[in-house]
């Protein structure tokens, strides 16, 4: 039996199991998995916006990371592989729902939305607290599925995810001045969208 | 510094990766210009507001089943590739 290293810097135990798993240990997978199943269904959550589909997501991207362990090099993280092969496999979900419109990342970027903005009054001193915890879930969610898929995703791997940007390339296989741009413009895109809920001058009233 | 100069710096100034002499004349332009300072605010704040408060996990149930269910087609892919061996 392999032994797994315990409470060791991430890159490293991600390595001795990927090492473990390359060679036959399922056990050592199944720490993989469970390392990052959860950021798998989030990713894939926001990618699909169906649950079902995030679901199948996790199975499929986990089983190809699986059979094709052998080809990855160990260039990148393994993480930063898995997340690859999991935004390649959402996309195929979303085009499947989506037969009468193609989907790519590249679909909508080039849109003037939020490029310039238009709303700049300050937001309540805590936003969050105008809404409750059910309400202010609804509201993130429906202004972050209002963004194209090429935004939104640069956007849950590099703030959400916490993935650096070079790493945010890398899974996507975008450059990096690409992400960068696509970065600023989800962010300005969201913080426009979520003004509408969260300005100061709704405080009073709390929602609308 | 105009406003559209400070917009395009403001992801990196937010990542923390822009020079210190950039630093220091975007900080410059936010000292005079409130509408560039609410922008930086609030967008800081987003970015806050999304990390703080992930909207979609991954129900405890639902995780069980699915870790199952990848091990067990984990499993079946690795004996598959065994017996073909054996052959």
């Amino acid at each position: 039996m392999e032994t797994i290293q315990k409470k060791t810097d991430p890159d490293t135990s991600e390595m001795v199991l990927v090492q473990a798993a390359k060679k036959g240990d399922l056990e050592a997978f199944s720490q993989l998995v469970k390392l990052y199943d959860r950021n798998v269904f989030r990713i894939a959550q926001h990618i699909t916006h169906n649950e079902e589909d995030a679901q199948d997501v996790v199975q499929e991207a986990f089983l190809k990371a699986y059979t094709n362990l052998e080809q990855f090099q160990g260039n990148s993280k393994f993480y930063t592989w898995l997340v690859r092969i999991a935004v390649n496999e959402a996309l195929m979900k979303l085009r499947k729902r989506r037969t009468s419109k193609t989907v790519s990342l590249d679909e909508d970027v080039e849109t003037e939305e939020g490029a310039m903005p238009r709303e700049v009054a300050d937001w309540s001193p805590n936003p969050e607290q105008l809404y409750g915890q059910t309400e202010l879930g609804d509201i993130l969610k429906k202004t972050i599925q209002g963004l194209p898929p090429g935004f939104r995703t640069v956007f849950v791997l590099r703030d959400v995810e916490g993935l650096s940007t070079e790493e945010t390339a890398e899974s996507l296989g975008l450059s990096v001045p690409a992400v960068k741009s696509r970065l600023l413009r989800a962010r300005l895109q969201l913080r426009e969208r979520l003004g509408k809920f969260f300005n100061s001058r709704k405080s009073g009233d709390g929602k609308q | 510094m105009k406003c559209t100069e400070f917009l395009k710096e403001l992801t990196d100034y937010l990542d923390g990766t822009t020079s210190a002499t950039l630093r220091a004349e975007l900080d410059e332009h936010m000292h005079w210009c409130r509408d560039c300072r609410v922008v930086l605010n609030t967008t800081k704040q987003t970015i806050e507001i999304y990390r703080d408060n992930q909207i979609y996990e991954l129900p405890e149930r639902l995780r069980i089943q699915l870790h199952q269910a990848i091990m067990a087609r984990c499993k079946s892919k690795k004996e598959g590739k065994r017996s073909d061996a054996a052959e």
